[in-house]
This record gives structure tokens, sequence and C-alpha cells, in this order.
């Protein structure tokens, strides 16, 4: 490396270390939202002061505008899920991808109702607009969860890994299966069951809510009404199993909360892709 | 096996080895003693199948007996082949305890009641050492080991482990893995906690415990072994269990106290230091030689070479030349003048003054590991704020030092045979003023392992640097216009004062009045707001404290304790006031500088009534980072976990961006008030991982960071040095395909580290190298961008800091949101 390029990459270092203590939605006092309200802004005033003949629609040269920038920024906005997986040198930050794509992808509103002119109807053409509008309702949600969960997520954890979680319940079940030996036959089957018993059982319901209502371990915990020392002993284990269990299902939950929408917002995505590639090649077809 | 022998060689690892083919090649009457029932112990107790590197790679192999670097096994059964080829006279089980006589009469008692008469000594039995005896009635007991191979291979036994580290914990319960085996294992503690072990060792321990499988005395010390049976010391009086083994494991004893029992002397009392040794590997006691890591000669070519040498040495070749000749060589090659290396040697050992005490020996190895440069009047050698841990040396030639940043025309020389660069040695922070050449100058760079060597060995030189550090670091603090005379009176009353972490330097409202410079570590300094201490700032090496109280002769006014263990300089409070009072111009801008500090004092106080908590909650974090190595780091990755969403994009960014590891575990470390410090280097002012680096493969580069170079052989220790865990050993992974691929076809793996198995199976299929190395964070040095973790991070989250930039109260205070 030249003496020079050390020196760059010493000032961007200290520039680094100097600053950038921010979140997504505030990055470089909110640069994103402005250009995203001045751009919805120009097209509103546009939209306003334009005379568009015989009236405002998409076929006009200012909705072709509008809809050549929408289309230009949906087929950009679906570029951030290749930018966060290209891990390639240069200045990129995905956190200034995010920014922009929370704050453009919201003047979207502005720009294809815009370029709709107001006419709906039962037709690709809305069909695209409507897939939009779904794909920036699942984004919302995705800004909400990721400001209010992270911090829930982590109060959860308490500096616990997710592979500390799990051999905190190995080493539960190993105390349990060995206290558990000298129970009744109807006793350790339901210990037994409660062990046999993955902690991921329960479908993506059971994920969401954290309720399991098949927790063998809780059953069990119910089933265990003996006063004997063993008894009182697997009782006392049970409980702390369920309690670590209950730390797994809140973490899987804030997690699948976290990630639900994405479910819906990629492939919403994909489908908005391919809705308006329809709607772009029946307009020029039958233009 | 009687009679005098010419040499008699104790230890058989790669040096021993390497002097005994020789002797047996050369015809000299010789033996090879061992302590243990077979060769080379060291390499022999390594993990199956270990990876064994041969470096350094310029350094030509010069032994009877072959070596290149490959499995321990293959490494093993060579040696033992050619040794058994060379007809060696080898004696197994021969632990020497005590050597009497002098050169031509050595006698060599062995612990089994034999002895051994030698003309000559090679000592080469490294710096292992010997593992503690018990120190109880019936220590000899045959029930009684010190090491375990394979605790699979006891059953129905009542066996008692000794010694609450790891290597004792671990032992305790591998024999109590598998029920099946029916031992009673009980292991015995000789305090109420296991404070030497690792904490995840600890817990493994109280759960077996819990469980039943191991039976854990505290306070418990064993009193004597008897048949059978030991009598333990308890708390509660003496009680005697069934025992059928004994595996201790209290620690090893470093073998300095048997070898200065033969009258050798060592450079110095330094934990550190070798033995005092002649070109030839002569110590100072006649007709004993040391070679090898005892010498300070840890790499095995080097220990082999040696071993040839000692023995040609002993057979009268006097012309021999070190096999490092063509090293130092090429070495000296880039130097004006076309001098021999003889020539060269001799001129930086009489020219530089801290080089004066060095053997030749010492003097080869130093130039080994150091640079030789030659450096065009007014060329740069290195500039303000570049990192660098270095010390340069001055053979021929001077130096000027821009002490002015703002004016580079302003210089003071630094003249032939004086030093450079200290600052940032005992620092480990960047450097402070550029520097040129003033002159055609001859330079000699020591990396930082090198110089601290040089500082361990020779105590010489550790006075004449030491002194001339305290100097520059007063110079470089009260800048332009002080010169060297101003300071003397200073720096002749200076102290040196170590402090440990956690020590308190100056305390709120006493009367004391020194000075104190910050010399390496950090301190924080706090201040008692009604019942608790508030943190106020934190001060890193290069800082100064304490004058306020000089000045104004107020008592202190808040408490400065060390961050981490650091090193200060006392100056007496009255001889900074004559030196302040000599320099007005000093005084004035010592009291600006307190009128900062007072501003931010007053801001701490204005703020704890109407928002205490926001106050609490600052020093409470300040405090929690630098418990968590903040305060010796230089860039620290931190998370901060309101912003948080756990989608490890870092780590994904950091395995694709360096050969497919991760160099990061984001959800690993402690968190505090939402402030996670992931398990992630904070490349440390003075690395700890670099203390024990065989090769000297870890160093600091050009942005600061702190790396591993190509040359790791893969030992492991820098990953046990570390005190945050954030160096993983493991092997290079195979190419995964294109994200492209992965994307259209799903094919391989996908973004980020792929998984072990994945990893291992396609590694087999391509057969690439398994060694397993040193992995770590280097900052991406050399990724334009810079780190991957903080650019790959969609919320913000992932942060990178400096602790002079973050521990403050306004950046620690901000809401990120």
């Amino acid at each position: 490396m030249t003496a020079s390029a050390a020196r760059k990459r010493f000032r961007e270092d200290e520039k680094r270390r100097d600053s950038e203590h921010v979140s997504f939605l505030r990055h470089k006092g909110f640069r994103w939202l402005w250009i995203g309200i001045a751009l919805s802004g120009t097209a509103a005033l546009g939209y306003a002061l334009i005379d568009q003949q015989p009236r405002p629609n998409g076929g006009t040269w200012y909705g072709y505008l509008l809809g050549t920038i929408g289309l230009g920024l949906i087929v950009w906005l679906s570029l951030l899920g290749v930018r966060k997986r290209r891990i390639n040198p240069g200045a990129w930050s995905l956190k200034a991808w995010t920014s922009a794509h929370v704050y453009l992808g919201l003047s979207l509103i502005v720009i294809a109702t815009l370029h709709t002119g107001f006419q709906i109807g039962w037709n690709v053409h809305t069909l695209a607009y409507v897939l939009m509008l779904l794909v920036i309702a699942t984004g919302i949600y995705g800004v909400v969860a990721y400001s209010v969960l992270p911090a829930r997520l982590s109060d959860n954890r308490k500096e616990m890994t997710r592979a500390q979680m799990l051999d905190a319940l190995t080493a539960l079940d190993r105390q349990l299966e060995s206290a558990a030996q000298p129970l009744a036959r109807g006793e350790a089957d339901l210990v037994l069951a409660a062990l046999k018993q993955s902690p991921f059982a329960g479908g993506a319901l059971a994920r969401l809510t954290a309720r399991y209502p098949g927790c063998a371990t809780a059953r069990a915990r119910k089933g265990l009404v003996g006063t004997s020392e063993t008894e009182q002993r697997v009782r006392a284990l049970l409980e702390r199993r369920l309690a670590q269990l209950g730390q797994i299902r809140s973490s899987l939950r804030i997690r699948a909360l976290l990630e639900v929408w994405l479910f819906l917002h990629v492939p919403l995505t994909l489908a908005l892709i391919a809705a308006l590639a329809a709607h772009v090649i029946s307009v020029f077809y039958y233009w | 096996m009687t009679g005098v022998f010419q040499v008699a060689i104790v230890g058989s690892g790669p040096a021993g080895l390497s002097a005994a083919a020789r002797a047996a090649a050369r015809g000299l009457s010789h033996v090879l003693l061992e302590k243990t029932d077979h060769l080379s112990d060291t390499i022999y107790k390594y993990q199956k199948g270990k990876h064994v590197m041969a470096t350094p790679s310029g350094l030509v192999l010069r032994s009877d007996i072959d070596f290149d670097a490959g499995k321990r096994e293959a490494i093993l059964g060579t040696w033992d082949e050619q040794i058994a080829d060379h007809k060696v006279n080898v004696k197994l089980n021969a632990d020497v305890v005590k050597v009497e006589g002098a050169k031509g009469a050595f006698r060599i008692h062995l612990r089994s009641g034999e002895a051994v008469e030698a003309a000559n000594i090679v000592l080469a039995i490294g710096t292992q050492g010997n593992p503690n005896r018990l120190r109880c009635p019936g220590a000899d007991s045959p029930i009684i080991q010190y090491q375990l191979d394979d605790p699979g291979e006891y059953f129905d036994e009542h066996i008692t482990v000794i010694g609450s580290g790891d290597a004792g914990i671990e032992n305790a319960l591998g024999l109590a893995a598998d029920p099946a085996q029916r031992n009673v294992v009980t292991i015995l503690n000789r305090s109420a906690d296991f404070a030497r072990a690792k904490a995840a060792n600890v817990a493994l321990l109280e759960e077996a415990e819990r469980e039943g499988r191991v039976i854990v005395r505290r306070e418990t010390e064993p009193a004597e072994v008897r048949d059978a049976e030991l009598l333990l010391n308890t708390r509660d009086g003496q009680e005697a269990i069934r025992c059928d083994r004994i595996i201790a494991r209290t620690g090893s004893q470093p073998p300095r106290g048997f070898v200065e029992a033969m009258g050798i002397e060592f450079s110095s009392p330094e934990p550190g230091a070798f033995p005092k040794l002649s070109p030839e590997f002569e110590t100072t006691t006649p007709g004993i030689h040391v070679i090898g890591a005892l010498a300070g000669y840890p790499l095995i070519k080097h220990c082999m070479n040696q071993g040839y040498d000692v023995i040609e040495f002993l057979a009268g070749n006097r012309d021999l030349k070190p096999a490092d000749e063509p090293i130092l060589t090429a070495k000296f090659a880039a130097l004006p003048g076309n001098r021999s290396v003889d020539e060269w040697l001799g001129v930086f050992g009489r020219n530089v003054a801290i080089l004066a005490d060095l053997s030749v020996l010492q003097l080869r190895e130093l130039m080994l590991d150091s640079t030789a440069h030659a450096y065009e009047p007014g060329e740069v050698i290195f500039r303000r704020n570049d990192p660098g841990s270095s010390m340069f040396a001055i053979a021929e030639g001077s130096v000027a030092v821009e002490v002015n940043p703002a004016d580079p025309s302003i210089t003071v020389g630094i003249e032939q045979g004086s030093i450079f660069g200290e600052v940032g040695l005992i620092s480990g922070r960047r450097r402070g003023a550029t520097i040129r050449a003033a002159e055609p100058v001859i330079a000699l760079e020591l990396p930082r392992m090198a110089a601290l060597k040089l500082l361990a060995t020779s105590p010489g030189a550790a006075r004449a640097v030491g002194t001339i550090a305290v100097e520059r670091q007063l110079l470089q603090m009260f800048g332009p216009g002080i010169t060297k005379t101003d300071v003397a009176p200073l720096v002749a009353s200076a102290e040196l004062v170590q402090a440990r972490s956690g020590q308190v330097i100056v305390t709120e409202g006493a009367e004391d009045k020194d000075v104190y410079i910050v010399r390496s570590g950090s301190m924080i300094v706090e201040k008692q707001v009604g019942t608790r201490p508030v943190f106020l700032s934190y001060l890193p090496a290069g800082s100064y404290f304490g004058e306020m109280a000089v000045i104004d002769g107020s008592a202190r006014t808040a408490t400065v304790k060390a961050a981490i263990k650091s090193e200060l300089i006392r100056l007496p409070g009255e001889a900074f006031l004559a030196f302040l009072s000599r320099n007005p111009g000093l005084r004035e801008r010592a009291m600006k500088e307190m009128s900062a500090r007072r501003a931010t004092n007053a801001f701490i106080e204005s703020r704890k009534d109407g928002f205490s908590g926001a106050v609490d909650l600052y020093s409470q974090t300040a405090q929690f980072l630098v418990d968590n190595g903040i305060g010796e780091a230089t860039d620290v990755l931190l998370i901060d976990e309101k912003l948080c969403i756990g989608c490890d994009n870092c780590e994904k960014a950091c395995a694709d961006s360096h050969d497919g590891l991760s160099r990061l575990d984001r959800e690993a470390g402690r968190t505090y008030a939402h402030l996670h410090v992931p398990t992630s280097c904070r490349h440390c002012e003075h690395p700890h991982c670099m203390a024990d680096c065989p090769p000297n493969a870890i160093k600091r580069g050009p942005d600061g960071e702190v790396f591993i170079d190509e040359t790791c052989i893969g030992c492991g220790n820098c990953q046990r040095n570390c005190p945050y865990g954030v160096i993983r050993m493991d092997a290079k992974p195979p190419k995964k395909p294109s994200l492209l691929q992965w994307m259209l076809f799903g094919k391989g793996p996908g973004p980020g580290e792929a998984p072990y198995g994945w990893r291992k199976s396609e590694a087999k299929k391509q057969s690439l190298p398994e060694a397993k190395l040193a992995v770590k964070c280097d900052m991406c040095a050399g990724i334009d961008g810079g780190p991957a973790c903080v650019r790959a991070c969609p919320t913000g989250a992932a942060i990178r800091v400096s602790p002079e930039k973050f521990l403050t109260y306004t950046k620690l205070a901000e809401d990120a949101e």
C-alpha cells in the first residue's frame, strides 16, 4: 500500500471511529427522507401544474415519466437483496442502502398513485399497483418491527447465545434423566415424553405466538403431584426446564416476528415485478 | 554404560536429537539423556495428527536428521528411524536431577540413582519444565502420575485428581465422562473456588458434581499417599479415602532453577531472560552448552541447526559459519558500501549504544528478526500517525524529527548511535511525529518482539531506552520550544510506576501533588457524586494528569485509576512546578487545558440532579466497556442491540471477505444497557496474542490492525493468550461457488461461513491441506471501504470505535434511534 493510500485509510478509519452511531432511519440526518419528500413533492407539484390531455393518466408524457421513475425505483429497490449478500470491496454501506430503500420505497406511494391518474380497475395494471401497495405495507411493518423488537430480543437473551440456551437445556435434560430414574412408570413416562419432545416442536403459529399447547414439559409438570423427595426434585427440574424453554421460545418468537414479513415482502416483490412486466408489455403492445 | 563420554546431551527434542545425530556421525563418544520413555516428548504430546510447520522457510536445515512440515506421527517416525540408523547412544528414562564437576569431568546424576560421566554437556531441555511433584509423604508412590493420555483406558478405579486448573478439571471430567467405566473420580482443590480455570470448565465440573459424576472436595489437600488410600487434610480435620490412582496436575516448574544450580548465569532476572552464551553456545560454566528453546530459539529448524553447530564447535571446527549466514548476507545486501556480514555486525554492535552488551550470537539473532535500512537525506522514515511499534537504532548518520505538525521546517535532531520510535514500542500507539533522514542514514529497525526481547535480555539497553523514552515523552507532551536541557531535571526526578488493573493512582480529595504521565495502558477518571463514583473521562497512553493540584494548590478533584495494567511516569510535584516556572508559556497552556477539564466536570455535576439516571447509565456503561477490554483497545466492534435484528450479516460479510471463515461471533460476549461487545478482536495497544508466537507471525499492520501472517505454524499459543477469546484455529476452507450460482441454481452453501461438514467434505474432495491455523480479525486491512462487518450491517447496529473517541459523555449518552 502506498503512503497516501495508507493516510487516506487512516482518515476514513478516524471518521468511522468518530461517528456513525446512528440508525438506518436517521442515517446522515435523514438524508433519504428528505430526498424521498422532495421526489414525491416534485411529482405532486408537476401533477397539479401540468395540463395533461385528455386527462391525467399513465399514457400521457407525464404519466410515462412517472411510470419510468417508478419502474426504475422498483427495480433498484429489489436489488437490496443482492447488495446485502454481495460483500465486495468499496465504500458502500448497507445501512445507507436500507435507509434509501425505506424512504424511496415510501415515496413510491405518491409516484405510482399519480402515475395511475387515479384510474383503478380490474386489470393487470391495477394488479401491479395493488401488489406494490402490499409490498410497501409489509415493508412498513418491517420498519416498525426493526425499531421495536431488537431491544426485546436483547433483553430476552440475557447475554446467552442460541447455542448456550440449547446447551443449558441439554444440561437440564441430563439431570432430569438421572433424577427421574426412581419415579413410578406413569410419572416416568411423562418425564420421558418431555425429554423426547424437540424444543422446536409446534407449528408456525406456535412459533409466532410462543404458545405451545402441546408442550410435554408443561404436561409433565402438571402430572407430577406427589410429595416424595424424588418427585419434588424432578418437579423443580421441570420448572427450570420450562423456564429455559420459555426463553428459547420467546427468542424464536421475536426472531420470527422480525422475519415473518419478509416471507410476504419478497414473494410479493417477485409477483410485483412479474405484474409490472405484464403491465409494461401490454401497454406497449396495445399502443 | 561406563567411562567418560565426550559429550552428554540432555533432552531429546529437535535440538538434542540433531546434536546426538551429529555426534554419532562425527564418531564422538556421546549419550543422549531423555527423561521419558520416548524421544522428543514435547512433540510426542501434541494431539494426534497435528500438522507441524517448518518455519522460517528461508532458513536452510543443517542436520543429520530430516525435518519437513508434516503430521506429528510422520515426523516422530522419521526421527526414531534415523536416530536408530545413526546408532545414537540413547538412554531413556534418564531424568537428570543434578550436575556436579567441571569441564572434562562432569557427573550427571539421574533420578534412578545412576550417574553418567561426560567431558561436556549440551543442555537441550526446552522450556516446558517438569511437572510440580506432590509435596507430602508418599510422593514417590507408583500410583501417582503427572499426565493423563487417554482417560478411556481406566475402569473400576477410585481416581483422585489433584489440581484446580483447566488440566485437572479436564482430566477429572474425562475420567468421569463414560459411566460404563465405573470410575469413582474425586478432584481436590486447595481453595474454595476454581479461580484459575476457565469459566466454561468450572461450569461443566459443577454440573458433573450436581449429577454426582465427580466428587469435588474443596479446601482439601493431600496429606499422605498410602497403599490404595489417600489421606486428606480437610477443613474439618484429616480423612482417608480409597484411592487406586492419583493424577497430579499442579502446574510445572520452569527449568531456570535447575539450570542456575549448575552455575549458569542468565542475562537478567526478568522471567523472559535466557542464559548468557558465547558464539559457540557455551554458558558461563565452561563445558556446558545450551541450545534450542532454552537458549531463546523456539522454532524446530533453529533448534536442529544449533544441535549440529554445537557438536561441530565441540569437535573443534572453528570455521563453521552459522546456518543463518546466507540470510544475513541477503539482509545486508541492500546496504551501501559492500561490506561483509561480520563487518556489518561490527558496525551495528560498535555504533549503537543499546546493542553494546550483546554477544555476537545475540546480535546475529537480533539481526535475523530486524531490518537494516539505508535512507537518503530528506527521506521520510515514518510519518506522524502511522501505526508502528518497531524501534529504530541509528548505526550511521542522523535523523530529524518534525516536532511541529503545522510547520515541518521545525525539527530536532537525533544523533548516531541513538534510537527513535521507542514511544510507539512502549505505548503501542501511533507515531507521534514524522522523522526524516538528515544525512545518509544506516538504521536498524527492530520489530516489537525483537525490541522487547532485547530489553528483557540486556539491562543496559532497558535502562537507556527507559531514560530516552521519558525524555522524548516529555518533549512531545510539552510541544515545540522545549529542549532536552529544559526537561533534564524532570527526567532525572522521574520515576517509573507499575499499576495493576484497577489500582487507584490519585484519590479525590487527597493532598498529594505528583504529576503522572501514562506511558502504557490507560486510565479512567472518576468523581464521587453523591454516593456513587461517576465516570468522567478516559486517558489513553501519552496523556498526563495530576497537574491541576500542583498548579493551583488545590486538593485532588477526581480519582484516577488504571483501566488495565499500565505503566506511569511519576514526576514529583516540586520538580514539575519548578519546570513550569522556568517555562511560563507552558503554564498558560496547562491552565487552558485545565479549564477544559473543569468544564467537563462541571457539566457532569450539573447533570446529576436533573438527569441522574442518564449520568448513572453513562457511568456504568463506560465502566462496563472498560471491564470488557475497551481500555486497551484501539479499534473495537460494538453492537447496539436496540438496532440489531440478529441477521448475522456482519458474520457473513466477515466470512465472505476473508477466505470463508468468520472472525467474529456476534452473539457471544457481554451486554450492558443494550450495548453488546461481541467476541471480536479489539486490536489491543499491547496485544496479548503477540506475547508468545514462535514464528513472530503476529504483527501490527499499516492500518493499525493486529494480524497474523502466513508464517503461522498453528501452535495455538495466541488463542490461549487472548483474554477475549477472539482467535480461532481452523483450516482454510475450500472456495465456494459464486453468489450468482447460488442465487440462480442453489449451488454451494450460500453467503457467509460454510457449515463445518461442507468445508470438511469439500476440502477432502479437493485434497486441500487441513492444517489448522490461527484466524483473527485484521480490520479488513487492504480492503477498500474498510471493515465489512460495519459496511454490511443493514440497521447501523454494528459500529467500530476507539476508546478515546467513544468513552465520552456525548457518545455514550446519545441515543442512536
